[in-house]
């Protein structure tokens, strides 16, 4: 009896914008947003990351911020992904989404708030569907795919999104969440931000599939990868996933293929692993870079038009570094009032002997 | 009022539940169809669908997972693991996530979610199947834990439970799913979660245990009383968050204090619960505090199982020793 094949499944790939800022001009056609306004601030978002990012850099230096985790290389991955999104969608991020959350509306003050180990920066305003980073690799992906189940329960025209790494895929609750979703349909966009480097191992280490797409077709979903340094190849599949979502047509999973510029966290050193030649090749593919080649070609970008931008942007940053360093300082004792509804005896006790030991010090 | 066993006072309560609150899903491996390894859910597929009792993917920490983003988003989602020791694939969401959503987001998300599962030795489960590791989750800050003993005692605490704001693990005494029968109101009562229960009062010895383990004391309380001894008996009912007060003022009236649990005795609730009667009733002590619990080993197979769990004989013994101090 001969053998049968059974199936056969292809992963392809979606870039629309090159490294040399050129767009393939029948994809193009087919990109939702592209007059020049929305363009131009596709690239504004993306240099108000950066910003804010080197910023965030400098300050843990000078001993102003906490460990942070740099997004540098990643940013068209969150503005494409974001520019998709409905404010009544909801987003589960991993860490090293602050352009997420900054696009979606979080207050810049609190992003560098959380970093500075103030817990007042993971409450999200409630108009903001979005859940606080999550720490633990994956973890959320789960979450996510139970509020994307809530939703369709109550018959709620959202979609949920959520962002991990591709450490992330890795780990058993990437493959449960995944399972779930494909199982029962659930409108819900996976994007994996594919960054190549999960702290110190290389994603040679983290699978033997050829593609981290792939593994969609496996949960009976479709995956994609796209070029995740082009913000039009990413705001197109995002969105196309998110369309499909939100009418009933089940999930995606999204690679957006990129690269982690800088080392994992301020606490890492990302030359102990990598080369820098590699690092040279991925900066040439630096997704501002092609996308300001690419406003300059269009529509005319001028050096006072970039230097306007960048201006605006460190004034934003300026700002948001001047008010998160001007709130009031965080009441210790707060650790208490947010565990349940209803705080216990022991918990009470406990509180009492912090405020006891509070009023000495000031003593 | 009908006679009910913990099984059906279970199953009561759910239903009850999920005929007032339409928000409210159960979520777990084989609970539609078949009603739960257990039937604790039998029969609530066929009134509430499939939507509504959901039989999952065999996918421990997807269903807490997805559970918590359901809580999240405003559903009353109940999760039926089907045994305490396939509970440990999901910890990291119940101890990551679920515990610690509400503080780390400053009340902006909260996890109203429940957690039932049976627990502890004695029905001749294969391995993995038998586990009564309470203390790693009383451990936790922002569980709740909460641990019933009879049918009546377990619609009432389940029905706090299921309303509470805040995650909940409902562990069902798996030894005790069918051995007793009690009236059971089929009208709603609610038990307060974080108040124990005075089973019996005396005045000799303060006996404190929970879940299956109060039975064989509340024997062990009887025959202490035909040679003349009077127990008092403590039903814990919530292990977290845990009601000291109740237990200081018995052990100041009666003096002497024995905790039976079959859990490992190295860290489990037992040391915490000797540990706050020596901060808080030391000068009430007359006798050193004993403990009746199983044994630092994973609990046996079924053939030497009862080596391992305490009993009657043992929890005289130790009460005697105690009194006679």
């Amino acid at each position: 009896m001969p053998k049968k094949v059974l199936h056969q499944f292809k992963v392809e790939f979606l870039q629309i914008l090159d490294e040399a800022g050129r767009v393939d001009r029948d994809l193009w056609s087919g990109v939702d947003k592209k007059d020049e306004k929305e363009v131009k601030g596709f690239y504004e978002a993306m240099l108000l990351i950066r910003t804010f990012d080197e910023k965030a850099l400098n300050l843990q230096r000078e001993g102003r911020l906490g460990t942070y985790a740099s997004v540098q290389g990643q940013e068209a991955t969150q503005v494409g992904a974001v520019a998709a999104l409905r404010p009544s969608d909801w987003v589960f991020p991993a860490f090293r989404e602050p352009g997420v959350s900054l696009l979606r509306g979080l207050p810049m003050r609190m992003i560098y708030q959380y970093w500075s180990g103030d817990e007042r920066g993971s409450a999200i305003p409630e108009e903001q569907h979005d859940f606080p980073i999550a720490i633990p690799v994956g973890t959320h992906i789960p979450q996510a795919v139970g509020a994307a189940w809530a939703a369709q329960f109550k018959n709620d025209p959202v979609a949920v999104v959520t962002f991990f790494g591709d450490g992330a895929t890795s780990k058993g609750d990437f493959h449960e969440g995944l399972n779930f979703a494909g199982v029962f349909r659930l409108p819900i966009v996976f994007i994996c931000q594919n960054n190549h480097w999960a702290i110190s191992v290389p994603l040679s280490r983290q699978t033997a599939s050829a593609t981290l797409a792939q593994k969609a077709i496996a949960y009976g979903f479709e995956g994609i990868q796209v070029d995740g340094n082009d913000v039009f190849a990413v705001h197109t599949a995002v969105k196309q996933a998110l369309d499909k979502a939100r009418s009933g047509g089940g999930p995606t999973f999204i690679e957006c293929f990129t690269y982690r510029l800088s080392d994992h966290t301020t606490a890492d050193d990302a030359s102990r692993y990598r080369s820098p030649q590699e690092v040279t090749a991925w900066r040439k593919k630096d997704p501002l870079i092609r996308l300001r080649a690419f406003i300059a070609q269009e529509y005319g970008w001028s050096e006072s038009d970039e230097q306007a931008a960048r201006r605006q942007a460190q004034e934003r940053v300026a700002a948001a570094v001047h008010e998160f360093e001007s709130v009031s300082p965080l009441n210790p004792e707060g650790m208490f009032d947010f565990l349940f509804a209803h705080p216990t005896p022991d918990l009470l006790r406990q509180k009492e002997r912090l405020l006891k030991k509070l009023k000495k010090e000031k003593e | 009022m009908s006679k009910l066993n913990l099984v059906q006072a279970i199953n009561q309560a759910l239903r009850h539940e999920m005929e007032r609150n339409p928000n409210m899903v159960l979520l777990g491996e084989d609970i539609g169809r078949d009603g739960g390894v257990f039937r604790v859910t039998e029969g609530l597929v066929d009134q509430f669908g499939d939507r509504r009792v959901v039989d999952t993917p065999l996918s421990e920490s997807g269903i807490v997972g997805v559970a918590i983003g359901m809580a999240a988003y405003g559903l009353t989602p109940v999760v039926e693991i089907q045994f305490m020791g396939f509970l440990y694939a999901a910890m990291e969401q119940l101890i990551s996530h679920a515990a610690r959503l509400r503080t780390r987001t400053r009340g902006r998300y909260t996890c109203p979610l429940v957690v039932r599962t049976p627990y502890g030795g004695g029905i001749h489960a294969p391995e993995h199947h038998s586990e009564s590791t309470e203390a790693y989750f009383v451990h936790t800050p922002g569980l709740k834990v909460v641990v019933p003993s009879t049918p009546a005692e377990a619609k009432g605490l389940l029905l706090s439970s299921l309303r509470d704001p805040d995650p909940v693990l409902f562990l069902e005494p798996a030894k005790i799913y069918r051995a007793i029968k009690e009236e059971v109101p089929e009208e709603e009562y609610l038990i307060p979660l974080g108040e124990a229960r005075l089973v019996a009062e005396g005045k000799d010895v303060t006996l404190i245990a929970w879940g299956a383990m109060l039975h064989p004391t509340l024997k062990a309380a009887d025959r202490m009383a035909e040679k003349g001894i009077e127990a008092e008996v403590i039903d814990l009912r919530t292990l977290s968050p845990l009601d000291s007060a109740t237990i200081i003022r018995s052990v100041e009236k009666t003096g002497r204090a024995v905790i039976i649990h079959e859990a490992p005795q190295t860290c489990g609730l037992g040391a915490e619960i000797a540990a706050r009667l020596c901060e808080e009733a030391l000068l009430s002590l007359e006798a050193p505090i004993a403990r009746v619990t199983g044994f630092d080993t994973p609990i046996p197979l079924p053939k030497t199982e009862k080596y391992y769990l305490p009993d009657v004989d043992q929890i005289v013994e130790a009460a005697e020793q105690v009194v006679g101090f």
